[in-house]
């Protein structure tokens, strides 16, 4: 086996070799490795196919912007995961690895074929192929796009991992932690503000602290040096928190940020368990430092994409600081002088290399250095084109004419197995730009610049578009000095000698003589979209960068375009003709890098996924085999079966026990508003539709509330406790909102009104027990209770104990039968129901849910507000004007009722339907129409609720029909997939209509 | 995600507290005095303004108290917090 490890560095442990697997075959590298660099080390660059051409890729950095190195990590159902970039993960004993795309495997060409057909897949290729015929989409396009471009599996059993959140507050959160980062942190910390410093890496120090070039030296040591020995004093600050292998999320406005923390992903397997895997940390800061660094961009020639083609300084990083050297005859292909870093590098190693730089001449340190060692420099030249399939085995270049246009003079070609390319510098403005800052354009070294515009803010080092080191530590210190308005002198004696970069020359598309339509001049590695690409979308017609990005998905991979915005921008430009920097920008947006769902999610798994409520006579429900529902976060029991029983056959037989003799409810969800105050009377009548002063103390009175735009918007049962007592109820879904609706008025509006509102919802349980029999359970429980009609009428309400406990009794009925809701203190809940039961027994007392509950109303024709109402529907279209005071002068809502479109005759009102065949149900939301053959079919309205009836042996429904009130006894069709049902409009009421059965 | 100076518990994360929309809109005294068309100006017309906004705030889970807040929503920095039935402050008009 190749070994392409040329030397010990102090990040890579030799002692300790660790094996992994990559694509099924075993391999070896040693702690401190990424995966990537354990691969190059082995000799491997190939690691993957192209998107669209399925072309054959390798590694081409050793960061976050990788967009080839995209791999699939473990096989295990609930643990694989997809979209990790090889160049970041960290090398671990038993690591399973995959190369993402690549089916059926990398070194068979399935997708090869695209290659030749190439002229056929051009920018806008998936808009203009993939649309027809529709019908193809789902079940020929999309498969078969998703089984070659290789977008990853996702697990298909519940993630195992434990995750974590953590809330921080900070006075200075400083993100990257590279030179200026260091000193920023430093600095804060040492002026005793409480700070945080993150970076993603495994270890402090970005770029300088593998840097070991003599012509950059601080304090007379190497960069290097000198920062180790910044970054042990920064270790010893008390202030200062230290967060590695952490990396920021999202930036939201007020400084609230997002940053995932990787706990146990460099873990081998045995050492990974119980442990929290990743943590996101929500950080507030006072203010916050951005000192993400900057990365090489690369350059766009015809076949920059082969394997073994990569940035120049991920070459310089994995040969000092992972010890590998990515070829042994390599080429760097440059327009500035950071290539020349690497190639010195290179050269104190005994690797064989030579530059290709485009610019005319270049005269700063390093260009002295490299001539000096006698390193081949080609000014001038640009690279034509690239050879060899699986890796590159050589390249041409050519002279650039005095322009920069075109080509001259004669090819040569040049032999290598590796290239690396630099393109110069993107800063990394990202994170502010998240932060909402806007950015300035400079057009000396074509990049984009934080705009300062904020006092919370600031970028430092070469995200600000500082690349010296001088340039970089100088700055920094006077800025944050500025910034946190201290004066910190540790830096000012700071003795920097480092090389000036003199010479300059950007060409983002680079000529040829090859027309541009035969050329492969890759932007977007990953999404695999070129130079041709962009300019025909141009020639289309298209001009907004947003719209060339969508149209190319140039930019649209899981990468973000980190390597191919400037291009896509430059090209452009210079194809428009235009200024680069009067373009705008694409919009950065958050995560930088992917998130996995778990840390989103945190501990909010399983059970704590959602809040769940449940009333105190929970347990019984579930002893006794219920089934439930969810209403708004409430569990309520939907129905009881017995045995085998299914739903219809429970809800017919606690139907007809109801009313037949007796059966109990659970009502403790419904919403319980404590109303008090010397105007709670006055406060109700403006809230409510109907009068509200004269009701007695200890009576009950139904309410109706609207929206100030005239729709209901809830509905319950209010009851008068004492002089200036009340307690409201409202539905259980509605609570929160409706006493919010309720603050608001009276803290807005009426300020004057002395009323205090307090929700009492879990504060009380309660049993509601309806039917014929009701009376005679009631007995049991409350002796001394007088039960009597006169004592004790209907819509009436008496306090009375329970073994010494206070009951809050209301005769009130939501089923038209006899029936009381009986209140007490939540704690006592479980007792009060299991002694109705046990009174009730020789009753056949049967408990019931709500679908029952649903059906009893219906019966009797009782809304239910969010069933039968959709926010559309006044009291009149629900035939309720019955409630509506005529007599108040104003209530909330009131003034709607008469608007010219709450008056209209024909609006949706609520109707009965009965269906012509009685044993036929409807479906509730089904359409309804009265002419099935015109077209388009006319559409009148909707079933809202519809039932069995067991009490009435038919099928019931309520509805909203146009015009519905003038249409009873009329013939009206349900069109059903299959067949029309034959519906007559009828009464809302179907049972009982004489309200016979409240007093029987 | 704003951070909110209740006027009366402090500054909290915005996850405590609920939107109302435009402030200093008074529902009329006399509504059945009104036309439709000015029902409908007070019901239904609302401003929407890149820039300086008077905003009311609900602290839900918190003290439960309305309040008013200056907000430019150019940049959603919140400039002013009053209480209700406090005169909004004149620099921002
Ligand atoms: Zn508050």
């Amino acid at each position: 086996m190749p070994n392409y490890r040329i030397h010990k560095t102090e990040y890579i442990d030799e002692t300790k070799r660790v094996s992994f697997k990559y694509d099924g075959k075993t391999y070896f590298g040693y702690e401190g490795d990424t995966l990537a660099s354990a691969l190059l080390a082995n000799g491997i660059h190939l690691v993957g196919r192209s998107f669209k051409y399925h072309r054959p890729r390798g590694i081409v950095s050793c960061g976050a912007e990788e967009p080839n190195a995209i791999c699939q990590i473990g096989s295990k159902k609930d643990l694989t995961e997809p979209n990790v970039r090889a160049t970041e993960l960290e090398l671990y004993e038993g690591l399973e690895a995959s190369s993402q795309n690549c089916w059926p495997n990398v070194k068979f060409d399935i997708g090869g074929i695209n290659n030749f057909i190439s002229p056929l897949i051009p920018a806008g290729f998936y808009y203009k192929t993939f649309m027809w015929p529709k019908s193809f989409w789902k079940k020929v396009y999309e498969p078969l796009i998703r089984l070659s471009a290789g977008l990853g599996k996702s697990p298909t059993e519940p993630d195992p991992d434990i995750y974590d959140h953590k809330y921080v507050h900070y006075d200075v959160l400083v993100i990257g932690g590279g030179v200026s980062g260091i000193i920023a942190a430093k600095m804060a910390a040492k002026n005793n503000l409480k700070t945080l410093l993150v970076d993603d890496k495994k270890i402090l120090g970005g770029s300088t602290i593998y840097q070991n070039n003599e012509s950059i030296k601080i304090d007379d040591k190497l960069s290097s040096e000198w920062l180790k020995n910044e970054i042990q004093e920064i270790k010893k600050l008390s202030n200062l928190t230290i967060k590695t292998r952490t990396s920021i999320a999202a930036y939201h406005g007020y400084n609230f940020l997002l940053a995932k923390e990787n706990l146990t992903d460099h873990l081998p397997e045995e050492k990974k368990k119980n442990k929290i895997r990743q943590r996101l940390w929500k950080i507030r800061a006072k203010k916050v430092v951005i000192a993400t660094g900057s990365i090489e961009r690369p350059l766009v020639f015809n076949n920059n994409d082969r394997p073994g083609i990569l940035l120049s300084n991920s070459i310089n990083k994995y040969l000092d600081y992972y010890g590998v050297t990515c070829g042994e005859n390599i080429i760097l292909f440059t327009n500035n002088d950071s290539a020349y870093e690497t190639s010195i590098s290179l050269h104190k190693k005994g690797i064989k290399n030579i530059i290709v730089d485009l610019r005319k001449s270049a005269s700063s340190e390093l260009i002295k250095q490299a001539e000096s060692l006698g390193i081949k420099i080609y000014f001038n030249h640009v690279v034509t084109n690239t050879f060899g399939y699986r890796k590159i085995n050589s390249l041409e270049i050519m002279k650039l004419s005095e322009d920069g246009n075109t080509t001259v003079g004669n090819k040569i070609r040049l032999s290598c197995d590796c290239l690396g390319m630099s393109g110069g510098w993107t800063p990394m403005v990202h994170m502010h730009t998240q932060s909402g800052g806007k950015l300035d354009f400079r057009d000396e070294d074509q990049v984009f610049l934080p705009k300062e515009n904020s006092e919370d803010q600031i970028s430092v080092g070469s995200c600000n578009g500082d690349f010296d080191l001088e340039n970089i530590i100088d700055k920094t210190v006077n800025k944050i000095n500025k910034f946190l308005d201290i004066d910190n002198q540790d830096y000012q004696k700071t003795n920097i000698i480092c090389s000036k970069e003199n010479d300059k020359r950007n060409i983002w598309l680079l000529p040829n003589k090859i027309p541009l339509g035969k050329t492969k001049c890759f932007i977007d590695f990953q999404n695999d979209s070129t130079a041709k690409d962009i300019k025909l979308a141009l020639k289309e017609g298209f001009r907004s960068i947003e719209h060339v990005k969508r149209y190319t998905t140039t930019g649209m991979a899981t990468d973000q375009g980190k390597l191919s915005n400037m291009h896509a921008l430059g090209i452009i430009a210079d194809t428009a003709g235009v200024k680069m920097g009067t373009l705008g920008t694409t919009t950065f947006r958050p995560p930088f890098t992917p998130l996995t769902f778990g840390t989103l999610v945190g501990r909010n798994v399983g059970k704590f996924f959602e809040v769940v409520r449940k009333t105190s006579m929970h347990e019984w429900h579930v002893e006794n085999n219920a089934e439930f529902e969810n209403v708004g976060q409430w569990k309520r029991p939907w129905y009881y079966p017995k045995n085998s029983e299914n739903m219809h056959d429970a809800v017919q037989r606690e139907s007809k026990a109801a009313r037949d003799s007796a059966g109990i409810l659970d009502a403790s969800t419904l919403g319980k508003i404590d109303i008090q105050g010397t105007d709670a009377s006055e406060f109700l009548n403006r809230v409510y539709t109907n009068a509200w002063s004269k009701l007695a103390i200890g009576k009950c009175r139904y309410g109706l509330m609207l929206n100030e735009d005239g729709m209901v918007y809830d509905d319950g049962v209010t009851t008068r406790i004492s002089e200036n007592h009340y307690l409201m109820t409202t539905t259980t879904g509605g609570a929160a909102n409706v006493l919010s609706k309720l603050e608001d008025y009276l803290q807005t509006e009426w300020p004057e009104l002395d009323v205090y509102l307090t929700s009492v919802t879990d504060h009380y349980s309660t049993a509601s027990i309806c039917g014929p029999n009701s009376k005679k359970i009631l007995n049991k429980l409350f002796p001394n209770l007088d039960l009597s009609d006169e004592n004790f009428p209907h819509m009436s309400f008496k306090e009375d104990k329970l073994e010494n406990i206070n009951c809050r009794i209301m005769r009130i009925s939501f089923t038209g039968e006899l029936s009381y809701e009986i209140n007490i203190e939540s704690k006592y809940g479980h007792s009060l129901w299991k002694m109705c039961i046990e009174a009730g027994k020789e009753f056949n007392l049967t408990p019931y849910g709500t679908e029952t509950m649903h059906l009893l109303r219906a019966e009797k024709g009782f809304i239910i507000v969010g069933q039968d109402t959709d926010g559309t529907m006044t009291p009149s279209d629900l035939q309720m004007d019955w409630i509506v005071s005529k007599k108040k002068y104003d209530f909330i809502g009131k003034r709607s009722l008469y608007r010219s479109d709450t008056i209209r005759e024909d609006r949706k009102q609520l109707v009965g339907l009965l269906t012509d065949d009685p044993k036929e149900i409807l479906e509730e939301g089904a359409q309804i129409v009265s002419d099935v053959k015109s077209k388009p079919i006319d559409m009148l309205g909707h079933v809202t609720s519809s039932y069995f009836s067991p009490n009435l042996n038919k099928s019931i429904a309520l509805a909203v029909v146009r015009s519905g009130k003038t249409m009873k006894g009329q013939k009206l069709i349900i069109p059903m997939e299959n067949k029309n049902i034959n519906v007559t409009v009828s009464d809302t009421i179907f049972l009982d209509k004489e309200n016979k059965r409240l007093n029987a | 995600m704003f951070l909110i100076n209740c006027p009366f518990c402090g500054e909290r994360d915005q996850s405590e507290f609920s939107s109302g929309g435009e402030a200093h809109i008074v529902r009329p005294k006399q509504p059945t005095e009104l036309s439709d068309d000015e029902w409908a100006e007070y019901l239904f017309m609302r401003k929407n303004i890149k820039g300086i906004q008077f905003e009311r705030w609900n602290h839900v889970h918190g003290c439960r108290k309305w309040f008013n807040v200056v907000r430019d929503t150019s940049n959603d920095k919140i400039l002013s917090v009053y209480k209700m039935g406090e005169k909004p402050p004149v620099n921002y008009k």
